[in-house]
């Protein structure tokens, strides 16, 4: 199975966020940057379903600047065959980066199976994976914790509102999203991350895949961190005194109950 | 004024509340608002979308759309797009409308912004603001180019309007073709829960590792029954095997912004502030003053939640009785 799994990545979810100076973006000096963590539960799957097909290769795909190979070694050394970067610029939004990771697939023979984390740490968009499916015209399924393969088709546990799961039949090639609970990623061990650091990343520039500025649709702007809140209301006495007073609060003054 | 359109989301022939926000904001915004509900045998719900502020409604009705799939509900929103001709979609930020948007973005080459939680209209054209970082910063939406502006809006993010139960609406039907689907619905497994989702409830009651087992969460579910309010939980709670991971409120959960959150014995690590902070009234209940849950909190209440909580619910029920 020739198999792919797109990654992208964030600041480390413990990073406390600051914005830069014109307010454009955030301030990176200092920023860990880690694989989003949903892609980790991507790249797990990428990997058993090669352990059991003889033959298959695991192509790990990232589209962000030069700073996101280090990512892509993470996922070699995790046990991935191939890297490819796509140059893309820092704030390009949901719709460059699935045109540019659409673009550097179809340069791709026999594609089988893509796979991406349901969403990623930084913007929470949830677009890329469904974007990309339109543009290579294949269907996907996202958020998706669960898969039982049967030759070619897939039957996908997808998960939405209430505890409740949709039971989604597919056939390859397909694009899936991955959700916590799909299975338990590896660790890369030191050996692996030693060899990681020599494989070839094959890059991949915007101008030979036809994609450019003009793919941008939205821009983020004026970045503000949240209103910082007043000093709430102490509520003071045992239990009951306390379970009385914030009942009547919340009824009488914040009028949400 | 801009010609709208709302996609209405239903599940199971019942509306979702958080359609009806963006129908109210879109026509309180003077704007001509279509609403249009995809599913089979949906055109009963079209009163409701009227009487929230929709100038017309349109159904796109067919047996093979009874159970949602992204791709099949694309090709009825795209049809429905091509017969309206909008300026600007809108559509709650669920997971069927998370998962739809993107795919209608891509068919009508819009311009999408998802999980917006501030919309305005002004000049005919979107206004948004929408959390990154998990809410750890907000940023505001420009869009680039004149493309038909689309948008997803957090459930609870607006408000819900008073509807006019006097007015009826006539469905309009739109058809699509629906031939060589490449995905199926096998079946929907019901969640056995009775209580509303995290993400859309108003109201949320969230417990952390202080709860110590997952027996004592309840505690914490009998005060969310009493208010008609969901469970939430703290990462810590979650990896600790007390909930399941549905019900982790948090960067690496769910984000939610319900009118009340109850933190009970969560101490508010970065983490679980970033999924929780944009909710409107926060109430914390916590042995440790030091707590970081406490610089948030509109209440706060420093004190032992295994006493507090079957209190509080207690005095819930005598409110309500």
């Amino acid at each position: 199975m020739n198999l792919y799994v797109c990654i992208k990545q964030v600041p480390d979810t413990e990073t406390k966020i600051k914005v830069n100076g014109d307010a454009s973006g955030i301030d990176t000096t200092g920023i860990k940057w880690i694989m989003s963590s949903y892609d980790e539960f991507a790249v797990e799957e990428t990997l058993r379903l090669k352990e059991k097909n003889a033959g298959s290769t695991v192509t790990v795909i990232s589209a962000g600047p030069e700073r996101v190979i280090d990512s892509l070694r993470t996922a070699l050394a995790m046990g991935a065959d191939n890297a490819i970067h796509v140059e893309l610029p820092e704030n390009a939004d949901s719709n460059m980066a699935a045109k540019a990771i659409a673009g550097a697939l179809k340069k791709e023979t026999g594609v089988d199976l893509i796979f991406f984390g349901k969403e990623a740490l930084d913007d929470g968009a949830a677009q890329v994976p469904q974007l990309v499916s339109a543009y290579l015209n294949i269907p996907s399924v996202t958020v998706v914790c669960g898969i039982e393969y049967n030759g070619n088709t897939l039957k996908c546990k997808r998960e939405i509102e209430g505890g409740s799961f949709e039971m989604v039949e597919v056939s390859t090639p397909a694009i899936i999203s991955a959700h916590k609970g799909l299975n338990e990623p590896r660790y890369a061990t030191l050996p692996n991350i030693m060899k990681a650091k020599k494989k070839e990343v094959k890059a991949v520039k915007l101008a030979d895949i036809g994609v450019s500025s003009s793919d941008q649709k939205i821009k983020f702007k004026n970045y503000q961190l949240p209103p910082p809140k007043q000093a709430g209301k102490k509520i003071e006495g045992d239990a009951a005194a306390q379970a009385k007073a914030l009942v009547a609060a919340l009824h009488n003054e914040a009028k949400v109950i | 004024m801009a010609k709208v359109l709302i996609f209405v989301e239903q599940r199971d022939g019942k509306n979702k509340k958080s359609s009806f926000e963006l129908i109210g904001a879109s026509s309180a915004a003077g704007n001509e608002t279509h609403a249009v509900i995809i599913g089979d045998a949906v055109s009963s719900l079209a009163a409701e979308c009227a009487q929230y502020g929709a100038n017309k409604v349109y159904v796109v009705q067919d047996a093979i759309l009874k159970n949602y799939t992204g791709e099949s509900y694309a090709r009825a929103l795209v049809a429905a797009i091509k017969t309206i001709s909008p300026e600007i979609i809108l559509g709650s930020h669920t997971p069927m409308g998370k998962d739809l948007f993107p795919l209608v973005a891509a068919q009508i080459d819009g311009a999408l912004a998802t999980d917006c939680t501030s919309l305005q209209f002004a000049g005919g054209k979107l206004q948004l603001k929408r959390p990154v970082y998990s809410g750890k910063a907000i940023v505001e939406v420009e869009f680039c180019g004149s493309g038909i502006q689309m948008a997803t809006v957090r459930p609870n993010a607006i408000g819900l309007g008073k509807p006019d139960t006097s007015k009826a609406a006539d469905a309009t039907s739109i058809t699509a073709d629906f031939s060589g689907l490449k995905t199926k619905i096998l079946e929907v497994v019901k969640g056995n829960s009775a209580r509303p989702d995290v993400t859309e409830a108003g109201i949320v009651v969230s417990g952390g590792r202080s709860l110590k087992t997952a027996e004592n969460f309840k505690i914490l579910e009998d005060l969310a029954d009493t208010l008609g309010a969901a469970v939430g939980a703290s990462r810590a709670a979650v990896d600790a095997g007390y909930r399941p991971h549905r019900d982790q409120v948090g960067q690496t959960g769910k984000v939610v912004s319900p009118s009340l959150y109850i933190a009970c014995g969560i101490s508010g690590a970065i983490q679980h502030l970033a999924g929780m902070r944009t909710s409107k009234v926060i109430v914390a209940i916590n042995t440790d003053p030091q707590a970081p849950i406490f610089q948030i909190a509109d209440y706060a209440i420093i004190g032992d939640l295994f006493q507090v909580v079957p209190a509080l619910t207690n005095e819930v029920k005598h409110l309500k009785e």
